[in-house]
């Protein structure tokens, strides 16, 4: 088991958002998380990544056997964590290759393996690069600075296969996409899809699951996984919308 | 140490006599004759205070209350070595080294420099060259400024940089100031006169750094004029010691058609005030003026800017930024002046903070004052912290704290060193970002 999540709860200035969520993530595997907005399906994304703006205040999320709620966020990235951010950061005066290189030699360095040097760097990433059918030039800008929205989701995933992670997780990596870049970016995703990876993918709409088809589908509402099932859940969820969830909320939560 | 206002400016006067009696016979009329405007007028003024408005943030007490010393200096291998490892010029390039403001030939170099050029010391200038005595003192305001007065009075030594007709210099000419502290605390006053005739090129670095402990003071100031046409790069490095003091003041006289950019970076000093006024003064001049101060500790760093805008359709645009940490406190003060005849001016300034501690504190203050109708001047200021968004995303991709932090730091000050187009120095300024994050 990769990921294993027990009973998590976890607030932000005194609302709780999550409310005892459990999900077990075996390696290779691919999951989708859906949920209405509000349901705390980006919250999870990033309590995951070890955003400090939320308290966990109960739970314990087990990754790769490890605490990972002790870890903070540099080291779950060295350790194989990698989040795709719903909406990434522009860092003026940030050249993306360098970025790049402090980032993969940090986690190569933290795994005892040897740090990559310039050129072998630029070898690497020209062949990462093509994978999202990104223009070279945007090796040399400031990371994210001047992205249009589309091209800041590419960069994210082109990011994912540089630093090559053991569990990604992808928050509404879709959002503001349209056909074409889903398709490039489903197409980047599909192709990092191994037996030795497993990804996240947390959508509100059912489009990208198109494209990347996942094993498991999980529907969040109200800070809870109120149900899982395979990839046809996705298709119910499209067919009946969010509604339909409030019938499966127990007596108790309903107002 | 501590002695009354009244006492230090007297001490002055008398190291002025004896500055004056010292140097009598040798001297030409129209230069005692400056010096000792100089005096008299910082005779008149004395000491700024807080209670004067220029000074509100900037007190100077701590300098006025020194008994400072005339400078003197003695050549060792550390500050050999020093030079070595500070200089941009590189192994064929221009530099004028001084050790506590006093010209020394053994360290400097003048090479490859085309006819006609003057790149010289101003002690040795004051003696033979004729073009010195029609600029020396016209543009910086001795009579209104106390340590222009000040620098006035005992001026002697620095560089003459004399660039004729239509020459452009390939390199750029390097005046470097090395300070070495002494028990004894000691004053320099640095004078610099850069002139680029009609058509001409140049690029200067100026840089003031500091060695060992002790406190001292250099009083500069550094008069550039860009005849008509003539394009001048100054570049202003001061990393001068924790204990030192630095007071300088620089104008750039721009005559028509004329380009002065500067770029200013201020990383040392316990006090340091810059005085940077850049003078457009004939249709179609420009001015670029480019600023960054990082500070931290107890140090308190000013900087007042004027851009005189004297004649019609000038441009010119100001940025600064600032990086505080510790106790630390920076001025700055950027006046834009747009006289009665200045049509089509166009002018945009700003200043940007960064506060990397809830103790360092800045006061930011823009200054329009617009005397001509059909213009165009904006400006702007801000002050901030490091985003914390930006330091969970890298770190979300391996960094650790630290360098996330510092990353930043380094792309927020590269929105300013990255102007400087001479690329050793800006690697070389980096570098020295870094080490004195670091310490």
């Amino acid at each position: 088991m990769l990921l294993e999540v027990k009973n998590l709860h976890a607030s932000v200035s005194g609302n709780e958002i999550l409310k005892g969520i459990n999900l077990e993530v075996s390696l290779g595997e691919v999951h989708a998380i859906m949920g209405p907005n509000g349901s705390g399906k980006s919250t999870l994304a990033q309590v995951l990544a070890g955003r400090d703006l939320y308290n966990v205040t109960r739970g314990e999320v087990l990754y790769d056997g490890k605490n990972l709620l002790e870890m903070d966020p540099e080291t779950r990235a060295r350790e194989g964590i990698f989040l795709a951010f719903q909406y990434p950061v522009e860092i003026p005066g940030v050249n993306n290759t360098y970025f790049l290189r402090a980032a993969l030699n940090a986690g190569r360095k933290y795994r005892g393996q040897e740090e990559l040097d310039a050129m072998d760097f630029l070898a690497y990433i020209r062949e990462k690069i093509k994978l999202l059918e990104m223009d070279d030039s945007l090796l040399n800008r400031p990371v994210n600075a001047g992205f249009s929205g589309g091209e800041k989701k590419r960069n994210e995933i082109f990011q994912m296969a540089v630093l090559e992670p053991k569990l990604g997780i992808m928050d509404e990596t879709d959002s503001g996409l349209d056909i074409d870049a889903l398709k490039i970016v489903a197409n980047g995703v599909n192709s990092l899809r191994s037996k030795e990876r497993s990804i996240v993918v947390v959508t509100h709409y059912q489009r990208l699951l198109n494209y990347i088809v996942p094993d498991f589908v999980h529907v969040l509402s109200n800070g809870r996984i109120v149900k899982s099932g395979g990839k046809e859940l996705a298709l119910e969820l499209e067919d009946k919308g969010y509604s339909w969830l409030d019938e499966t909320v127990p007596a108790s939560e309903r107002a | 140490m501590a002695i009354a206002l009244k006492e230090s400016e007297e001490l002055y006067l008398q190291h002025f006599r004896d500055f004056e009696e010292h140097q009598a016979a040798t001297v030409p009329e129209w230069l005692s004759d400056l010096r000792s405007e100089g005096m008299k007028a910082f005779a008149e003024m004395g000491f700024p205070t807080t209670r004067q408005e220029d000074w509100k943030y900037c007190n100077v007490a701590p300098i006025a209350s020194v008994r400072f010393q005339p400078a003197d200096y003695q050549l060792s291998d550390r500050v050999r070595r020093k030079v070595e490892e500070v200089s941009c010029a590189g192994a064929d390039g221009t530099r004028l080294v001084f050790l506590n403001g006093h010209y020394v030939e053994e360290l400097s170099a003048v090479r490859e420099v085309p006819k006609g050029t003057t790149v010289t010391s101003l002690a040795k200038a004051l003696m033979n060259e004729e073009g010195v005595s029609a600029h020396l003192g016209r543009y910086a305001a001795y009579k209104t400024h106390p340590f222009v007065a000040l620098n006035t009075a005992f001026l002697q030594d620095g560089a003459f940089i004399n660039v004729p007709k239509g020459v452009a210099l390939e390199k750029p000419v390097e005046i470097l100031y090395v300070s070495t502290g002494s028990e004894t605390p000691w004053v320099a006053h640095p004078r610099n006169l850069v002139v680029a005739a009609q058509g001409s090129q140049l690029t200067v670095v100026e840089t003031y750094m500091g060695l060992g402990e002790g406190a001292y003071f250099n009083n500069a100031v550094t008069e550039i004029v860009a005849e008509d046409n003539a394009k001048v790069d100054y570049i202003k490095l001061q990393d001068e010691s924790t204990e030192a003091f630095h007071v300088a003041t620089v104008l750039a006289y721009a005559a028509r058609n004329a380009g002065a950019v500067t770029n200013s970076i201020q990383f040392g000093a316990r006090l340091g005030r810059e005085e940077l006024t850049s003078v457009l003064d004939g249709e179609g001049a420009e001015a670029y003026l480019y600023g960054l101060y990082v500070t931290d500790g107890q140090q308190l760093i000013d900087n007042h800017t004027t851009i005189d805008h004297a004649q019609p359709h000038c441009s010119s645009r100001e940025f600064y930024k600032g990086i505080l940490d510790g106790k630390s406190t920076a001025v700055f003060n950027g006046k834009i002046l747009v006289r009665k005849d200045a049509q089509k001016t166009d002018s945009k300034q700003s200043d940007k903070n960064l506060l990397l501690s809830e103790t360092a504190s800045i006061n930011t203050k823009p200054q329009l004052e617009i005397f001509a109708d059909d213009v165009k001047c904006t400006h702007g200021a801000t002050v901030g912290q490091i985003d914390p968004e930006s330091i969970f995303y890298l770190r979300s991709r391996g960094l650790g704290l630290e360098e996330a932090r510092s990353l930043l730091v380094e792309a927020f000050a590269a929105e300013v060193i990255d102007h400087v187009k001479f690329q050793p120095l800006r690697k070389k300024l980096k570098a020295s970002l870094l080490a004195k994050m670091k310490r």
